[in-house]
C-alpha cells in the first residue's frame, strides 16, 4: 500500500512515517528493536506510524517524520555506503530542516564524513554529524552507561573497533560513566547536530531508553502537527530491565 | 615413553582436580604447557582419522548423531562427550581414555570444535574430514561478525585433508565448499525445494516472510543427502535418488536437518575407510542400517530435551541465537503447554541482549509466558511485552522460579527455553526433583 492510499483509507488519523533506513543490510544488533519500540510509542501517544523500508535503490518517501538505521557487517556496509551518497543532499536537507534521526553503529559512523577501514579503505560518509571514524585495533565491548544532559541515563551495549572523534559542529550524546564510547581516549559517546542522534549503542536502544523515543516522536509531531501532548505511560517494565542492565558486569 | 609421562600426568592432574571440585579442563591445560605434541600424536595413530564438527548451531547434537551411528557399526569412537568442546577440553578427554601407553583405545575421533577455538586446535591437529552446518548470528559479542566466523570456518576446511560436507542451503558455507573442490571430495547436505521455506535464514528474517525464491531443484548441485519431508520424529531422506522414510527419537525440525547433515558425514567417512595399514575394521553399511541407527539417536542435552515432572512432560530447549530462538519457536507448538523463558547474560551465554530483539514472540501471544526468568529476566519481558505476550510473573533467581513455574502449572505438560548457563541452573535444580541423565 502506497502512503497516499493509506492516507486516503485512515482519514484524520495522525499518522506519522517511520523511514527504517536500510533494515535488510544494515540489522545486525537488535536494529529492528528501535523500529519496534517506536512504533509501540507512537501508538501509546496517539499517532499512527507508518515505517517505510527503504533499501539500496528505494527512494525516500514523500513524506519523512523520522529516520531510523542500524549497523552492519563490513560487506553490508561497503552496499550501503554508495547508495548512502546518492542520497545524501536529500538526507542532509531534512536533517537540517529538524527532521529527528537516530543512527547507530554503521550507519552512524556514515553519517559522518568518512569512515576509513583497517586496510585504508575510505568510504565516503554524507556529513549530516561532523564526525570521522577510523578502523581502530581496540574492540570496544560490553554493556555502557552514558550521562546525557537531554536524556538523563543512557543504557546500552557497545561492540565496535571504529574510533571515532567529533568535530565542532556536533556535540557528544553524553559523557561515558562505564565503558568506551567514541573512541578509547575521550570519555564521549555519540554524536548530536539537529535532532540527529548518532550512537554506538544497540541492545537494543529505545526499548531501554524510552525518553530518546519520545524525543523522536515529539520533535516530528510538532514538526508536523504543531504540538505533541504526551500520554502516561508505564515504564516499568523498562526500568527494571535499566536497573538489571546496570547491575551486570561490563 | 613421553606419551606414557603425559598420560600419567594427565592423569593424577584429573584426579587432583577431582579431589579440588575442578572444571573437566584442567588436565588438559597442564598437558599442553608440558608436551605440547600429545594430541596430534595420539589423535595421528587413529586408524580413520580425526572427524571434525563446526557451525554456529547443532554441533552438540549433531556430533552425537554421528557417534552413535559409527558406534552403532562396531567403530570404537573416541569424542568429547562433556561438551567441554574446546582443544583444551579435548586434550582433556583423551588424557582420560588413553591406557597408560598414551593410546587411545578407539578407530576414529568425532570433535565438536567451537569456532573461537578450532584455530587452535587445527594448528595441533588436522582433521580428515570436516562437517560445516551453518554460520548463523551466535554471541556476536564473543567472535565479532558473521563475516568473521565464516572466515575462521574456511581455515578449518583449508586444514582438513581429505573430505569436507557443507550445508548446502547456506551460501557462505557452500562458497567455502566451491573453495576447497579441487583440492578435497567434498559433499553437501540439504533441503528439497518446499523445506526451505520452514527454515527462514537471517536474511530472509529480515526481508520479511522466508522468499521461497531460490533457483529450483534441478538447477542446484545435487546433495549427498537431502532432507524431503518432516513430519512428527519422522522424515524422508533422498539418498542416491532414493526417498528413505524413518522414524526419530530427536526433536526439532532443525535437529532433522542436522540428520541429514549427520548422514552424509557418515557417509563420507565409511567411504574413505581405513587411510593406513591397520587392523581396524572395515565398515559396509547400507544406507537402511545407517538410517536403523539414527532412528535410534536421542537428543543431546538440552536440545530438545524431555524430562518428566508431576506426572506430565517438561521439555528443556536450550536457545543460544535469534535462528535458533526462531526455529525452536516453530518446532514447539505453544497450545497446551505452560511456558517458562530464562536468559542468562553470562561470557557462555553472550552478554549482548539485542538479540532478543531479531526474535519474532509473536506465536507466544496466545497463550502468554507464565515464567521469565534468569539475569536478563526483565529484558526478556520488555521484549515479549513489545510483541503483546502477556507475562505471568518475573523472578529473576533461577530457583525461585522454577518452584513458583512448577506450584502455578501443576497438571499440565511445561516447556522452558533457556540459554547455556542458565540451563545448566535450572538442571541442577530438576536433578533434585526429578531424573535427569547425565550430561551427554
Amino acid at each position: 500500500m502506497t502512503l497516499d492510499e493509506r492516507a486516503a483509507e485512515m482519514p484524520g488519523e495522525r499518522e506519522l512515517v517511520i523511514v527504517s533506513l536500510y533494515p535488510r543490510d544494515m540489522n545486525i544488533y537488535g536494529d529492528r528493536g528501535n523500529v519496534l519500540a517506536l512504533t509501540r510509542r507512537a501508538r501509546a501517544h496517539g499517532f499512527f506510524p507508518l515505517v517505510v523500508d527503504v533499501n539500496p535503490g528505494d527512494p525516500l518517501p514523500s513524506q519523512v517524520d523520522i529516520v531510523v538505521g542500524g549497523g552492519g557487517q563490513d560487506s553490508g556496509q561497503g552496499r550501503v555506503a554508495l547508495d548512502l551518497v546518492s542520497k545524501g543532499e536529500e538526507l542532509r536537507h531534512l536533517a537540517s530542516d529538524g527532521v529527528p534521526m537516530l543512527m547507530i553503529c554503521g550507519l552512524y559512523q556514515l553519517f559522518g564524513h568518512r569512515f576509513v577501514t583497517h586496510t585504508g579503505e575510505e568510504l565516503t560518509g554524507i556529513g549530516v554529524l561532523d564526525v570521522e571514524t577510523r578502523g581502530g585495533d581496540t574492540r570496544m565491548i560490553g554493556n555502557i552507561v552514558v550521562e546525557s544532559d537531554e536524556f538523563g541515563e543512557v543504557i546500552g551495549y557497545e561492540n565496535h573497533s571504529g574510533d571515532t572523534v567529533l568535530g565542532p559542529g556536533s556535540r557528544p550524546l553524553g559523557r561515558v560513566t562505564r565503558g568506551a564510547g567514541n573512541n578509547p581516549r575521550d570519555g564521549v559517546e555519540g554524536a548530536r547536530s539537529h535532532n540527529v542522534i548518532g550512537s554506538y549503542l544497540h541492545g537494543s536502544l529505545l526499548p531501554k531508553n524510552p525518553a530518546i523515543s519520545d524525543f523522536l516522536l515529539a520533535t516530528a509531531a510538532r514538526a508536523r502537527y504543531g504540538g505533541f501532548e504526551p500520554q502516561m505511560i508505564d515504564d516499568s517494565t523498562a526500568l527494571r530491565a535499566r536497573e538489571a542492565a546496570q547491575r551486570r558486569p561490563r | 615413553m613421553r606419551d606414557v609421562l603425559s598420560a600419567v600426568i594427565g592423569k593424577s592432574v584429573r584426579q587432583v582436580a577431582r579431589l579440588r571440585g575442578g572444571g573437566s579442563a584442567l588436565p588438559g591445560l597442564v598437558i599442553e604447557k608440558l608436551d605440547p605434541g600429545f594430541l596430534a600424536r595420539v589423535l595421528g595413530r587413529l586408524p580413520y582419522g580425526v572427524v571434525a564438527v563446526s557451525g554456529t548451531n547443532g554441533k552438540t547434537t549433531t556430533t552425537k548423531m554421528i557417534v552413535e551411528i559409527l558406534e552403532s557399526q562396531g567403530l570404537r569412537v573416541f569424542t568429547n562427550k562433556t561438551g567441554s568442546n574446546f582443544s583444551r577440553g579435548v586434550i582433556a578427554a583423551a588424557v582420560q581414555e588413553c591406557s597408560l601407553a598414551g593410546r587411545l583405545d578407539a578407530d576414529i575421533a568425532v570433535l565438536e570444535l567451537d569456532e573461537a577455538h578450532a584455530i587452535h586446535f587445527i594448528a595441533r591437529v588436522k582433521p580428515r574430514f570436516t562437517l560445516l552446518l551453518n554460520v548463523l548470528r551466535d554471541q556476536l559479542d564473543r567472535f565479532g561478525e558473521i563475516d568473521a566466523t565464516a572466515k575462521l570456518l574456511q581455515r578449518i576446511a583449508e586444514a582438513t585433508t581429505d573430505g569436507l560436507v557443507v550445508n548446502r542451503e547456506d551460501p557462505l558455507l557452500e562458497q567455502t565448499g566451491a573453495s576447497q573442490a579441487d583440492r578435497l571430495e567434498v559433499r553437501s547436505f540439504g533441503l528439497s525445494s518446499d523445506l526451505r521455506a520452514m527454515f527462514p535464514s537471517d536474511d530472509d528474517f529480515h526481508r520479511g516472510a522466508a522468499a521461497p525464491d531460490g533457483p529450483d531443484e534441478a538447477a542446484r548441485p545435487e546433495a549427498d543427502v537431502t532432507l524431503t519431508r518432516v513430519g512428527d520424529h519422522e522424515a524422508t531422506f533422498r539418498i542416491d535418488g532414493v526417498d528413505h522414510h524413518t522414524g526419530l527419537k530427536l526433536e526439532g525440525l532443525y535437529n532433522t536437518f542436522n540428520a541429514a547433515a549427520a548422514l552424509a558425514t557418515v557417509r563420507l567417512v565409511l567411504a574413505g575407510g581405513v587411510k593406513q595399514q591397520s587392523d581396524a575394521l572395515e565398515v559396509h553399511a547400507t544406507t537402511g542400517e545407517l538410517l536403523a541407527s539414527l532412528a535410534n539417536v536421542r537428543p543431546a542435552f538440552g536440545r530438545g530435551e524431555q524430562l518428566e515432572l508431576d506426572g506430565h512432560t517438561l521439555e528443556l530447549v536450550l536457545v543460544k541465537n535469534p535462528a535458533g530462538f526462531r526455529l525452536a519457536l516453530a518446532s514447539f507448538p505453544a497450545a497446551g503447554v505452560a511456558s517458562m523463558i530464562a536468559i542468562n547474560d553470562q561470557y557462555a551465554d553472550g552478554r549482548d541482549m539485542s538479540w532478543l530483539w531479531d526474535v519474532d514472540f509473536g506465536t507466544l501471544a496466545e497463550t502468554g509466558v507464565d515464567t521469565v526468568s534468569g539475569t536478563r529476566a526483565w529484558d526478556m519481558a520488555l521484549r515479549l511485552d513489545h510483541d503483546d505476550v502477556n507475562v505471568g510473573q518475573v523472578e529473576e533467581d533461577p530457583q525461585r522460579a522454577l518452584a513458583e513455574f512448577r506450584r502455578r502449572t501443576m497438571g499440565q505438560p511445561r516447556r522452558i527455553y533457556c540459554t547455556y548457563t542458565a540451563m545448566l541452573a535450572l538442571r541442577k535444580e530438576l536433578a533434585t526433583l526429578t531424573k535427569v541423565e547425565e550430561i551427554w
